[in-house]
């Protein structure tokens, strides 16, 4: 005769230690809020939080210093990658990161991005690419799709007049310095799952000290895109991923047999 | 230490290093490319953060990197490259951490010359990046005076929480004379309690120049003001020479100071009872002494190598009672001691008036060939 | 006998975006349009059973506004006995 079988609970998630518990002011659905979560699984699970110094963009996201329970610093707009350099020389073993948009990232702060991959320094960037520029109310951005409307590209993005996006993970990755290089997307649980694999790969990395990491987001932006959270979800898998494609552009050698 | 015969900038970076520094981030500018080059051997050879940025832009933001950690950190430039770094300043000010920079100032505006000028004075004591905040600057006139001041720009960069700027003219950078470094310091062992270097053990820390609740802003900037006013009632320095009988004072910094103090030397020897007054911190100015000189002083001359940024910040402390002379050499020339003796004679003998403006009557004496240009 | 899975939302975070509600598989969560949270949110809820624990709604949410639970039979082996 069987006796009644035993349970036990189980916690399948709850909210990371690494975040603060002050509620975001990002608009609902917006995927930073995803990003950021992640970013804070990944310190928990590497237990680096008294260890990690993050540096935080203009746009957005800047004031994500109050979403997280460490340590930040706040960058001027561009110079988040110039600013994690001075620290990383200084305090070479804290996780030096920076959080970035794509006109911090991609505009002002090309030179900065560009030279801190070309020096291989050993830092993490997390990239979101949300194709517009959210703080500042919906303009166009270097990563602006060719016809996409934004505010300072009523008729769409013209790329005789305005140029053509900017591919930042492959450009930068053909960098000697850089280590781990690769785009993911944050648009449904599959690919979530695996933009949290490439950050921890990422904070490996640094760890490792194997160059320059970056992890190039696919992003949403309902607000000024003007859709819903899900339609935008839609609309990031249907245009640009065929423009962004999600893939692995650097892996250096000494990521071999890492299991994240 | 002995006496050696040593460049300006090599001396400076090297005062640097005896200071502390713990990091240097610049970027190659004529005339003062030597520091990144002496620290681009030296820092490393004593394992300490050296690195040639992308650009000014990029040194200045690692400097604030660096500098949020409470480590000593500095850049150096020139005119132009300081311009570029105005930026960062102003957010260096903005988060309250300190810093020192070197600005061996060259002919400009624009891209200008490699001659040496005193033109960044606007620049540096009056702003030059946005918002309401105040720089300490110090102009040395001799290559020793230029080592003892970076020493004491860490020092007071970190008593205040203050951005400490030298300022070099060109020629200080770039003139060779004996002077002597002082000893190595260790560097420091303990870490401030407002800098970022990692939560262990204590809560998280956020060093930030964004105050978006502007209530919380006026706060910030009356502190930073408050600060200011002490900065202004400790840290004046100033030399006088010939003071104690002076009929007559020209006033002059760095380069300038230095070469209006051998005319000076030639009019005593004609009788003209004239001294010198050279402010060595012009941020914060000397106000409290020029406005104590001028109720013995019959007339003052100004002297520098701009077209008179220092001469508005002497109007103000003489507030017209007294008649004001001027006479500049700029864009990259540097005066000869016989200029300014013609000068002092002319202020000495010839009429004066403490109304108008004494830029103007510079410039007008120029158009009447009054002066002719060496 | 089937996983029991259940969630709690935190109401300070939760901001009613229903990445949540189109991502669950079992379709068993939606807004409470009744309640408000203190920011005036509707927060999502369990509307109906069916929950099985896996953790596809926390994976998608922005504010990290779920926690996730279930309960799981203690896994038995069995010790052979050797009859006497």
């Amino acid at each position: 005769m069987d006796a009644p079988s035993q349970t036990e609970i189980q916690t399948v998630y709850s909210r990371p230690v690494s975040l603060s518990n002050t509620p975001t002011h990002y608009c609902p659905g917006c995927t930073h809020g995803i990003a950021h979560r992640l970013i804070a699984e990944v310190l928990d699970e590497m237990d680096i939080r008294e260890k990690t110094i993050g540096v935080a963009p203009v746009g957005c996201s800047v004031f994500a210093y109050n979403y997280f329970d460490f340590d930040w610093v706040e960058a001027a707009h561009g110079r988040a990658p110039a600013m994690a350099t001075g620290m990383k020389r200084v305090l070479p073993d804290r996780f030096i990161f920076t959080y970035q948009g794509d006109g911090d990232l991609a505009s002002i702060g090309m030179s900065e991005i560009m030279h801190v991959a070309g020096r291989g320094e050993n830092i993490t960037v997390i990239f979101i690419n949300n194709a517009i520029y959210g703080m500042t109310g919906g303009q166009m951005a270097p990563t602006t799709l060719p016809g996409q409307k934004t505010t300072s590209s009523p008729h769409g993005r013209d790329v005789e007049t305005m140029g053509y996006p900017l591919h930042m993970a492959e450009v930068l990755s053909t960098m000697e310095g850089a280590g781990y290089v690769v785009r993911r997307s944050l648009h449904d649980p599959k690919n979530i799952r695996l933009a949290k694999k490439a950050i921890r790969t990422a904070f490996e990395t640094q760890k490792r000290g194997l160059g320059f990491s970056m992890v190039e987001l696919l992003s949403t932006c309902s607000t000024n895109w003007g859709m819903t959270p899900q339609e935008s979800l839609v609309w990031l898998q249907d245009y640009m991923i065929p423009v962004y494609p999600l893939q692995d552009f650097k892996v250096t050698s000494g990521l071999d047999g890492l299991k994240v | 230490m002995a006496k050696e015969f040593l460049e300006g900038n090599f001396a400076m970076a090297e005062a640097a290093v005896r200071a502390g520094v713990e990091a240097y981030f610049g970027y190659p500018i004529t005339p003062q490319t030597e520091i990144l080059e002496w620290m681009s051997h030296r820092m490393p050879e004593l394992k300490r953060a050296f690195l040639q940025a992308e650009s000014e832009v990029a040194a200045i933001n690692m400097v604030y990197g660096a500098a949020c950690t409470g480590a000593r950190a500095m850049s150096s430039s020139s005119s132009p490259g300081v311009s570029l770094m105005m930026e960062g300043l102003s957010y260096i000010a903005g988060t309250e951490v300190p810093m020192v920079l070197i600005d061996v100032v060259r002919g400009g505006p624009g891209l200008g010359n490699i001659a040496p000028s005193q033109g960044d004075y606007n620049q540096l004591v009056h702003g030059g990046g946005h918002g309401d905040y105040r720089s300490i600057v110090l102009a040395p006139a001799s290559v020793q005076e230029a080592i003892d001041l970076t020493v004491l720009a860490f020092d007071l960069a970190e008593k205040y929480r203050n951005i400490c700027i030298v300022m070099a003219d060109g020629s200080i950078g770039q003139m060779m004379e004996p002077a002597e470094l002082p000893e190595m310091r260790p560097l420091r062992t303990n870490t401030p309690d407002w800098a970022v270097d990692g939560c262990l053990n204590r809560p998280q820390r956020i060093l930030t120049s964004i105050l978006i609740d502007p209530t919380l802003e006026e706060i910030y900037n009356h502190k930073i003001l408050d600060t200011w006013y002490r900065i202004q009632a400790n840290e004046i320095r100033y030399k006088e020479y010939y003071l104690d009988d002076a009929e007559f004072v020209v006033i002059g910094f760095g380069t300038a100071g230095r070469i209006a103090l051998t005319a000076i030397r030639n009019a005593r020897a004609e009788g003209i009872k004239v001294g010198l007054f050279r402010p060595i911190s012009v941020s914060p100015f000397p106000f409290p002494q020029l406005e104590e000189l001028v109720k013995t002083t019959q007339g003052f001359l100004v002297t520098e190598m701009n077209t008179g940024q220092m001469l508005d910040d002497v109007r103000m402390a003489v507030k017209g009672q007294v008649p004001i002379e001027f006479y500049a050499r700029v864009g990259g020339i540097v005066p000869y001691p016989d200029e300014i003796l013609g000068e002092i004679r002319r202020l000495v003998h010839g009429p004066k008036s403490p109304d108008g403006d004494p830029r103007q009557r510079w410039m007008q004496r120029l158009k009447d060939g009054v002066i002719t240009l060496s | 006998m089937p996983v029991k899975g259940w969630i709690e939302v935190n109401e300070i975070f939760c901001k009613g975006c229903e990445l949540c509600v189109t991502e669950c598989p079992q379709h068993v969560m939606a807004l409470d349009m009744i309640m408000l949270t203190p920011k005036g949110y509707h927060p999502v809820t369990l509307v109906k059973d069916g929950c099985t624990g896996c953790g596809i709604c926390a994976i998608v949410c922005p504010e990290a506004a779920l926690a996730v639970f279930r309960e799981v039979p203690i896994k038995t082996t069995k010790i052979p006995v050797s009859n006497p």
